[in-house]
């Protein structure tokens, strides 16, 4: 790059510091200084969680606003500050992060009472992940998510209760960092081609094969591991095991590193001839697709909330950048293919929330909403696409640094479209509930 | 003696929102703003909720004056451990017009009704930044006071107060019943878990009206005008001293 450009980002990155860190005068005297506030704390788009709708919102009550105002508290103390340094790291400290969330309460949202947990609806579940969007990265709240509603979800309703105590309390109250053993390296989509296999021998299973894609994998405790047990047929031969990580056998083969989600560490692990309890199996020998397939609905809704607010963060971030960028002399928001796009991507941001707001609605009474969480997945992945590249493009070359949240975001956010069920995964469900599939 | 601190809370614009003028310039915009509770409020519930698990004190009971949002914060104040709360309903003009002296009286007429052992308040306000009405609830009252304390201490039935002064810091001992305002360095406030958020919904919110306790909430002060702060302008920079000075005298400075 020419000096003449190096100076005029500098002079751009400056400018937005300045601009994001900015307080009125009239708070210079009393904001100053409460708890950690500083240089660090980003601004907050105004278009926060407003109360005054509390009594005609779909699904939230004061209690999901009141859990959304606390959780926020934690992320701008607690992780926010320290982003800029996990993402460069590759690596954020679950063990301490997730004891701090624990701790509060939000680790356990849905879960049993009698493991910590506070028995509330999915409804919670979906305010704090949707709060979690406002982490300024995406490696974070998935880790986060893995946590709560992957590895953890099946154990909760199948586990024995000796498991849940082992496994289960410890992983609501932030103490011990799970982790999924689900893909491998010739299996994703396909789940049921998995090669991983569990033999019994007398009262111990011995676990012998690899995973892939294991987020937490490196800092983790335990992981809930989806093996072959017996040789039936593909969906019925399946079960879910507790593992320690700590076992003899269990290898953290690498540390992958990725396009995005820096700050997650995502690991790639081999088990040699590991030794494992038979009780250490969630519920029934056979039963562990079944099981994962359950909590996919969940999953997904998860995954939605949580990009819903960081897809409208980069927009209103784009929004204040271009307000005070001038190019040809007037700000570039006011050219009007900018403030255009930005309506429709926002409209596309309210749309989507609607679809998860409903299906959210709808999952806590019961029904299935298998067809409509996976359209919502579906489109988060494709809109966060084009969230993160038309606001990218808005933002400039400055967009092209690493010094800004749009850049991540575009990184971050195109796992969205491949992992936790590939869009292709997504259509082809779609298909079978408009039943257009070609028959066998 | 109750056992019972009395903490008032008040609603404010959120530290991080940009504040803006109306046109007309009669105040500041609040419609669909974000509001939160002022800082050093919370700063003084956490003080009370930490007295009560020390067991130095037996109950909470959080007050805040305002129309029907206040019982927000009200239940931010019940998610951080307090007891119960009191709705001190003010609305429309009368809200718009209530300062320190009104909130003093109604916090007065309360400590009284409550048998209240301490009235912990914060400060000031992160909105008006009067810093009056501890001092003058506590005037109202004929009780001591300690403000801008960072540091508590119970010491028998006498309180040690460190209070942060312009030149250093002051230690007081104070007999209770008292006053106190906290300040930032008292104690870093709790996150509200989300257990006690759920917990919080249980605890009740009484509804009084000033008048109810004797109040006469009318205001003595009339907000003529609400501007911006002036616009910096530039600086003029002068190459010598001489330049300086006679630059300063020119614009009637010296």
């Amino acid at each position: 790059m020419r000096t003449q450009t190096d100076m005029a980002l500098r002079e751009g990155a400056l400018r937005l510091n300045l601009l994001l860190n900015s307080r009125t005068f009239y708070k210079f005297n009393s904001s100053v200084g409460v708890r950690s506030l500083s240089d660090n704390v980003l601004s907050k788009p105004v278009t926060s969680s407003a109360p005054e709708i509390v009594g005609d919102h779909i699904i939230y009550t004061q209690e999901h606003f009141a859990l959304k105002e606390s959780l926020r508290k934690i992320i701008d103390q607690e992780i926010n500050p320290h982003v800029e340094q996990w993402e460069a790291e590759g690596i954020f400290p679950a063990h301490k992060v997730f004891k701090i969330l624990g701790s509060a309460g939000f680790l356990g949202v849905n879960k049993p009472v009698e493991y910590g947990g506070l028995g509330l609806d999915y409804s919670y579940s979906v305010a704090v992940a949707e709060e979690l969007g406002h982490i300024r990265c995406g490696g974070i709240p998935m880790a986060i998510g893995v946590q709560t509603d992957m590895t953890t979800p099946a154990l909760a309703r199948f586990g024995s209760a000796e498991l849940k105590q082992e496994f289960l309390l410890p992983s609501i109250m932030g103490d011990k960092v799970a982790c999924l053993g689900v893909s491998e390296v010739g299996a994703g989509s396909d789940v049921s081609s998995i090669m991983t296999k569990a033999v019994r021998k007398g009262d111990e299973y011995v676990i012998n094969g690899g995973k892939m894609w294991t987020t937490n994998g490196t800092q983790a405790d335990w992981i809930c591991l989806l093996v072959n047990t017996s040789d039936g047929p593909p969906h019925r031969n399946k079960s879910l095991i507790c593992v320690p990580m700590n076992l003899p056998g269990v290898q953290i083969a690498r540390k992958i590193e990725k396009l995005g989600m820096w700050s997650s560490d995502t690991a790639e692990v081999f088990f040699d001839d590991v030794h494992v309890p038979c009780k250490n199996i969630i519920g029934q020998e056979g039963m562990g697709f079944t099981y994962q397939m359950l909590q996919f609905q969940e999953e997904r809704l998860w995954a939605v909330a949580n990009i819903l607010t960081m897809m409208e963060n980069v927009i209103q971030e784009t929004i204040q950048y271009t307000r005070q960028r001038k190019i040809f002399n007037r700000p570039v928001l006011h050219h009007q293919s900018v403030h255009f796009r930005l309506a429709e991507l926002q409209t596309e941001v309210e749309l989507l929330r609607a679809l998860l707001h409903s299906a959210t609605a709808l999952y806590i009474k019961g029904n299935d909403v298998t067809k409509l969480a996976s359209m919502a997945k579906l489109k988060g992945g494709r809109l966060a696409r084009e969230v993160g590249d038309s606001c990218l493009q808005f933002w400039g070359g400055m967009g092209f640094t690493s010094d800004v949240l749009v850049s991540r975001f575009y990184r971050d956010s195109r796992l969205m479209s491949i992992g936790g069920g590939a869009d292709e995964v997504m259509l082809g469900i779609i298909c079978k509930y408009m039943d257009t599939l070609p028959k066998k | 003696m109750s056992g019972r601190v009395l903490v008032g809370v008040k609603r404010v614009i959120d530290y991080a929102v940009k504040i803006r003028v109306k046109p007309d310039n009669s105040c500041v915009v609040t419609d669909g703003v974000k509001h939160s509770m002022n800082p050093f409020c919370e700063i003084a519930v956490e003080e009370a909720v930490k007295m009560k698990e020390k067991k130095l004190i037996k109950e909470v009971v959080v007050v805040s004056c305002g129309p029907q949002q206040a019982m927000e914060t009200i239940r931010t104040a019940l998610a951080m451990g307090a007891d119960r709360g009191i709705h001190v309903e003010v609305t429309g003009k009368d809200y718009e017009n209530l300062g320190p002296l009104q909130v003093s009286k109604i916090m007065a007429a309360l400590a009284k009704k409550e048998d209240a052992l301490l009235v912990i308040l914060g400060k000031q306000a992160i909105d008006d930044d009067c810093n009056q009405t501890g001092q003058m609830t506590a005037a109202l009252l004929d009780w001591p006071q300690g403000t801008f304390a960072s540091e508590l201490s119970m010491e028998g039935d006498k309180i040690k107060v460190v209070r942060e002064i312009d030149g250093g810091l002051e230690t007081v001992k104070i007999n209770t019943p008292a006053v106190i305002t906290a300040d930032l360095r008292l104690n870093t406030p709790r996150y509200a878990t989300l257990p006690n958020i759920m917990k919080a919904k249980k605890k009740k919110i009484a509804n009084v009206k000033p008048a109810d306790l004797g109040v006469d909430i009318t205001s003595r002060l009339e907000v003529l005008r609400v501007d911006e702060p002036a616009q910096r302008e530039a600086g003029v920079k002068v190459e010598t001293v001489d330049d300086l000075i006679a630059r300063l005298k020119e614009a009637g400075r010296i």
